[in-house]
């Protein structure tokens, strides 16, 4: 009744394609960005701050990074390890080697554009081989990166351990150190960053790489060059991945080594794409959501209902229960938490007169 | 009227949580946060260390009812040695009990490295017993690390030490080849530093070979050593990597005399899968064995009779198992320290931090506290954060680990030089402000 777009029209192009054309979808996605930025703040606390929504916000960039590449693009990547990793560490060394940019959002856009470089190179192989074959080429950057920076000291400042830790962080003389700002100001880059990438998703890029993933040879046929429309898809993925990976080394860890961008976490970012929905934004998040806050839920669950219970039993009751979690909605849609939104959307639109 | 009820009954929910929140907070009690690990590739080490620690805390509570009458109150996360997964738990629990963590026990080095970033923001301190950043012992840098009882640069020295007294003198090694197999994470490369130092020294060859997490694929490592023939290997892993290194080494034939593990390579779950391949095994000691010493009669009285411990009570005389109760100790014993200074009442971190830093158990103290024969004295200062730099070396004779030498120092001509480099270097990065801690009572 509420969510119906009937009396809402349309009379210019405009209108006709914007992002959300539905009135409803629209103030709906502006009371969530509103109440991040306002709400939030007002009764967040430091661990809501610092182990929830921050690494939410990041690893749902990181997301929509490889949703790209994997959703719209159809090739299939499990070096987001290593391109969040050239990310941090091309951000960490412009910041220690040239003191006068260091500046968060300067170092972050050289992670990215670093990232899309690396991205760039290891998509090569993308023009001969397809499907698996490609994933087993990209998991060879994921391994070569690791690599790189265990053994090349120069790239971590010859710390003994290998292990590096950034220095101030601020961006414009605004000195970021509170969890508050740190979130506000990554919230910021997440909720620009996904404009940027819906637009090109929905724009003539976004169309010749989805006529790419549904089938190469007919969008060749009509005039899509694969090597540029890959290698871009390669770079902005890798773009937007670099500057999670960068994010999540200076303001979630704040001193990292490369185990933090090992082999799992570009497996772990490859499953919020799968199971949040391959081809969709808002897959993205609620992927990140999923995989990010349902492993916390579980493991505080028992203290919460006073069940006395040995941390050992906790622990291994939250991989059950998560993997049968996974299992569980990868059954009831195979297309994602996304797809289900699209359901209850359009049960929406109908209620409460279904045909 | 159902919304109506619903938020209603919602706000019974909050309002409740906040009281039960309030309560919980009893006035007496002394919160310290646990993060250990159960679970995962390294649960079979981590787990005896976890019930030291835990019974060690609960003896305080049943025998003494408590240090100096506040209690202790202990909760366990389980971090599965995830850098990741420690932070969250870290920030999970530091806020608990009425003055927050009193400090936190990481029993990760990547756990540490991330906490030393967070330690002086949230004013909790950082005791990292025998693991953690090696220039951390510096605390004119690192006010809020502790890396009590030795550093890993003390643990290779002492290592080296042995293998010099061996060979015959320092200068015998020239020409040497020596290996170091390590878990290629900043644990296993701390030691590099001061490894290679000494091959400069001293004219040996130094080949550092990583194994990857969590280290049960190395093949490859034990063929390259096999080929090299190296004098000695040293051997820095930890959980189940140990025990794969020592299967290794017996299957390529390499003498399991000349090879020396860490302190983290030195307990029972490490050489007992082996099972007769790691008969003549070494192993650094971080000061204490394994064995019951003093402080086990009390266990037994107060704990296990009545049921209450939480390890099987034949092996409470294991060597993770008795780290656990050290690393219980000493964390008690600093806010004892404390409280001498600020009373008798919960510590906050800060003060649990002023208190590490002046520790000083004599000879005389840890007799009383039944830890005679585990530990040396150790005194705690401003400059020195490791309180003391002694160690042992056992062997493992197909049964049991038995000691082999007398007590080493790591020399600090050596290793000094370097904490200071690398504490100056880590200060100049982050902008850090320096003590003066010749102007520190």
């Amino acid at each position: 009744m509420l969510y119906r777009e009937a009396g809402q029209f349309k009379t210019t192009y405009g209108a006709d394609q914007q992002i959300f054309p539905i009135l409803q979808d629209r103030l709906f996605v502006l009371a969530v960005i509103a109440a991040a930025v306002l709400v939030v703040p007002l009764f967040a606390t430091q661990y809501l701050y610092t182990e929830i929504l921050i690494p939410f916000l990041i690893l749902s960039l990181a997301a929509i990074g490889l949703n790209i590449l994997v959703g719209y693009c159809g090739q299939v990547s499990l070096g987001t390890g290593g391109f969040m990793a050239v990310g941090a560490y091309a951000a960490y060394n412009l910041g220690l080697r040239v003191p006068e940019l260091n500046n968060l959002v300067i170092v972050f856009l050289f992670g990215g554009l670093m990232s899309a470089a690396v991205g760039i190179l290891f998509g090569l192989p993308s023009l001969r081989i397809k499907g698996f074959y490609l994933a087993v080429a990209t998991l060879a950057s994921q391994f070569f990166l690791d690599w790189l920076f265990a053994r090349v000291k120069w790239l971590t400042n010859y710390t003994p351990s290998g292990s590096v830790a950034v220095g101030e962080t601020s961006a414009f003389g605004w000195k970021i150190d509170t969890p508050a700002e740190r979130y506000l100001f990554i919230l910021a880059f997440v909720v620009v960053a996904t404009v940027v990438a819906k637009n090109l998703v929905r724009g003539h890029i976004g169309r010749s790489w989805m006529a790419i993933r549904d089938m190469d040879i007919a969008a060749e046929i009509i005039g899509f060059r694969p090597l540029r429309t890959k290698l871009s898809a390669f770079a902005v993925s890798s773009f937007f991945i670099g500057i999670a990976g960068a994010m999540w080394g200076f303001l979630r860890l704040g001193s990292w080594e490369p185990l933090a961008f090992d082999i799992n976490r570009s497996f772990q970012i490859l499953f919020m794409v799968i199971i949040g929905g391959l081809g969709s934004l808002l897959g993205s998040f609620l992927g990140a959501a999923f995989i990010v806050l349902t492993p916390i839920l579980l493991n505080q669950m028992p203290g919460w209902l006073g069940v006395g219970m040995s941390t050992a039993l906790i622990s291994h009751l939250e991989f059950m229960v998560f993997g049968a979690m996974i299992i569980f909605f990868l059954i009831v849609e195979p297309h994602g938490l996304a797809r289900l939104w699209s359901i209850a959307k359009e049960k929406l639109r109908l209620w409460p007169f279904p045909h | 009227m159902g919304l109506r009820k619903l938020a209603l009954m919602g706000a019974a929910v909050v309002a409740a949580g906040i009281a039960t929140s309030a309560t919980a907070q009893g006035p007496n009690e002394q919160f310290i946060p646990g993060l250990i690990y159960r679970t995962g590739a390294y649960a079979p080490n981590g787990i005896p260390f976890a019930n030291g620690v835990a019974d060690y805390y609960a003896l305080i509570n049943e025998r003494d009812g408590g240090i100096n009458g506040v209690k202790i109150v202990y909760e366990e996360c389980d971090t599965g040695y995830a850098t990741d997964r420690g932070v969250e738990c870290y920030e999970r629990l530091k806020n608990k009990g009425p003055t927050g963590a009193a400090y936190v026990n990481p029993l990760s080095t990547g756990i540490t490295f991330a906490l030393t970033e967070k330690a002086p923001i949230d004013k909790i301190p950082v005791i990292s017993m025998g693991y953690g950043r090696s220039e951390s012992r510096d605390g004119s840098v690192f006010q809020w690390n502790f890396p009590l009882l030795g550093t890993y640069w003390s643990a290779a020295d002492i290592i080296m030490q042995h293998i010099a007294l061996k060979e015959g003198g320092f200068d015998k090694l020239k020409g040497k080849k020596i290996v170091l197999v390590y878990h290629d994470s900043p644990y296993g490369k701390e030691p590099i530093a001061l490894l290679e130092k000494r091959a400069k020294m001293h004219g040996f060859t130094f080949t550092p070979m990583p194994v990857t997490h969590p280290g049960v694929e190395q093949k490859a490592t034990w063929l390259q050593i096999r080929q090299n023939r190296p004098d000695y290997v040293l051997l820095w892993g930890w959980g189940v990597m140990n025990s794969t290194s020592i299967k290794e080494a017996a299957a390529v034939g390499f003498p399991r005399e000349k090879l020396f593990g860490v302190w983290w390579s030195g307990a029972e779950p490490d050489v007992r899968p082996a099972e007769g391949g790691a008969k003549g095994y070494h192993a650094a000691m971080l000061q204490h064995g394994a064995g019951q010493f003093g402080v086990h009669a009390d266990l037994k009285k107060y704990l296990y009779d009545k049921g209450k411990g939480v390890a099987k009570w034949d092996e409470t005389d294991e060597v993770l198992y008795n780290r656990g109760l050290v690393n219980a100790m000493l964390g008690v014993e600093s806010i004892r320290t404390a409280m001498k200074k600020f009373g008798n009442k919960p510590m906050t971190g800060e003060q649990v931090r002023w208190g590490i830093e002046h520790l000083d158990l004599s000879a005389a103290r840890l007799k009383e506290l039944g830890f005679e024969g585990m530990l040396q004295p150790l005194k705690v200062t401003c400059s020195d954060h490791e309180g003391t730099r002694a160690g042992r070396i056992q062997q493992w004779d197909g049964a049991k680990w038995v000691v082999v030498s007398d007590w080493y120092q790591s020399d600090d001509k050596v290793i000094k030089p370097m904490v200071d480099a690398a504490a100056k270097k880590y200060a100049a990065e982050k902008k850090l402000p320096v003590r003066d801690c010749s102007k520190e009572s």
